[in-house]
């Protein structure tokens, strides 16, 4: 990172500590704004949030490695969360699974070479009576077909 | 946005703004606590705990602050209904907040949002401003003038244990989402280490109706041990999936009737957590006192391969353990190497019988909800379905 990275990042973390409010409990809405921006939270920006918050850094990656949509190494623009739960397994996960990595030439787990896209499977995401479905960041897609998923990415390249 | 007419005969009944916050402000506490007692209302969650013994047990307690949240954190496989109260009646849930506020005398609410539902956060958030605007929340709550109020939203990252109220509860306070001993249970030590009050969406989405009309007019419906309704929420093989308000009490077959569930072979209740039970029993009754569920019905119709059912379910759970004790964190890694030998017709019944133990003492010796339900798929699918799981072809699954 350069200074200037540095110092910025520092900036923006103080900005929301003052915004949550400097303690202990505001530390993963930190953390989800960090990675909401970034789609990761780098080894600096973890060391600043626990000087800023006055915790051990161990304790800020200890959480960052407990929850899924927190990662400590660099994800796509755009995060694909294909819901691999039973519901929409049986609606036809597995050829949109397909037809998604055939169009991206990339494997669930792995990021697209240009980190436009994250293809990653998730755990139920509460739309098993519209399955298959996904969540694409903030966003969740239904009813989805092979050639419906491909469109969708089509249009977010 | 969804927005569909419901139909039901309580939760969806017909409700205006504002009514069961009115009606809660203009009686006592004591009223309120009578009402809900009387209700017989029971945690949707799945638990079932009484919750007019968790809210007098917070009400009685002396403290600084006290807190209501909502576990909005609905993560069960199969399970959408609190998808569809926050979207299309968050009137419902935020009141029951405020209601529950005020009798147990909390100023602030938290609603721990699941993170897979970070796209209601807007419209959650405006509703909540517009609520502040019709002074149904903030300061001096429709001119009472000892009563202050306001709900926050906190999203959660992804974590299924998270569902677990002590482990909300952490994952709240800034910590990983393990498990804490109980007791202390969170009416005495909850979050910041005050008495805390945790429910269901469902539960709070309850409040209102019941403060309005009364407990007696709640307990007519369901049953004797399970009173009101229940919010099932129906996917797999059925020509309507979605979610369903029914009283207690429906059996199986009719709830499959409903639906419109034809060649059904078994019904997963309860999400992976839960049980699966074969057409034998499709006669038994949804209830506490018979099947116990938070709402999750999966269906699987005659062309599903329920070993790959069970696979799915204990893939999920060597993902979502939190591995803070060892019976859940091996556990389930050995349950689920189990069915891949099944699979691959590589097992001993010697060995299989001794997975099936092994899934009773994770029953006993886990320390949370996940680790104590998360064998009931493995043992009720290997005992309900094992003519065609190991009389099939060579052992091989039939297939």
């Amino acid at each position: 990172m350069l200074v200037m990275e540095k110092n910025a990042m520092t900036e923006e973390i103080e900005l929301l500590v003052s915004k949550y409010g400097q303690s202990r409990s505001s530390l993963i809405p930190i953390l989800q704004d960090i990675q909401r921006k970034h789609k990761y939270i780098p080894d600096f920006a973890q060391q600043e949030v626990a000087r800023l918050l006055d915790i051990h850094p161990v304790e800020v990656f200890s959480v960052i490695s407990f929850y899924s949509f927190l990662n400590t190494t660099p994800k796509g623009k755009y995060i694909v969360r294909l819901c691999q739960t039973i519901s929409c397994d049986m609606q036809g996960k597995a050829a949109v699974a397909k037809a998604i990595e055939r169009e991206l030439g990339i494997k669930f787990g792995e990021t697209s070479r240009d980190s436009k896209f994250t293809l990653e499977f998730a755990n139920c995401v509460g739309m098993c009576d519209q399955g298959p479905a996904m969540i694409i960041n903030e966003r969740v897609y239904s009813k989805l077909t092979p050639e419906k998923a491909v469109q969708i990415l089509n249009e977010l390249k | 946005m969804e927005n569909k007419k419901r139909k039901g005969d309580v939760l969806f009944s017909k409700y205006n703004r504002g009514e069961g916050v009115k009606k809660a402000l203009s009686i006592t506490r004591e009223d309120i606590l009578f009402e809900l007692r009387d209700s017989k209302l029971k945690g949707r969650g799945g638990a079932g705990f009484p919750t007019a013994t968790k809210w007098t047990i917070v009400a009685a307690a002396i403290a600084d602050q006290k807190y209501i949240i909502c576990n909005a954190d609905e993560g069960e496989p199969g399970t959408f209904k609190d998808r569809v109260l926050l979207l299309e009646y968050p009137e419902l849930v935020f009141e029951g907040m405020v209601i529950a506020g005020y009798t147990i005398g909390a100023t602030k609410g938290i609603v721990y949002l699941r993170g897979e539902y970070e796209y209601m956060l807007s419209s959650l958030e405006d509703y909540l401003a517009s609520m502040r605007q019709d002074n149904l929340l903030g300061k001096n709550i429709l001119g009472n003038s000892n009563f202050d109020f306001d709900i926050m939203i906190r999203l959660g990252s992804g974590a299924y244990v998270c569902g677990e109220e002590t482990a909300l509860i952490e994952s709240l306070e800034g910590n990983r989402g393990e498990a804490r001993n109980r007791p202390p249970y969170p009416v005495n030590t909850g979050y910041m280490g005050m008495p805390t009050v945790v429910n269901n969406v469902e539960t709070l989405a309850s409040i209102p109706h019941i403060i309005n009309k009364g407990g007696e007019w709640y307990r007519k419906h369901g049953t004797d041990k399970s009173s009101g309704s229940k919010l099932f929420s129906v996917s797999g093989d059925c020509l309507r999936p979605g979610v369903y308000e029914l009283p207690w009490g429906t059996t199986i077959s009719e709830l499959l009737k409903i639906v419109g569930a034809k060649d059904t072979k078994a019904v997963q209740v309860g999400g992976a957590s839960g049980i699966c039970l074969p057409k034998s029993q499709f006669d038994r009754s949804l209830a506490y006192e018979d099947v116990a569920t938070g709402g999750s019905i999966m269906i699987f119709n005659e062309s599903r391969n329920m070993l790959h059912v069970l696979k799915n379910f204990m893939e999920f759970f060597v993902e979502e353990s939190c591995g803070q004790c060892t019976p859940c964190r091996i556990g389930n890694v050995k349950l689920l190497e189990g069915v891949e030998m099944i699979e691959k017709g590589e097992y001993k019944f010697g060995y299989i019988n001794q997975l099936k133990d092994l899934g009773k003492t994770m029953q006993v010796a886990s320390k949370c909800g996940l680790g104590q339900s998360s064998s009931n798929a493995f043992i009720s699918i290997l005992e309900n379905f094992k003519e065609e799981i190991f009389n099939g072809n060579g052992g091989g699954n039939g297939k």
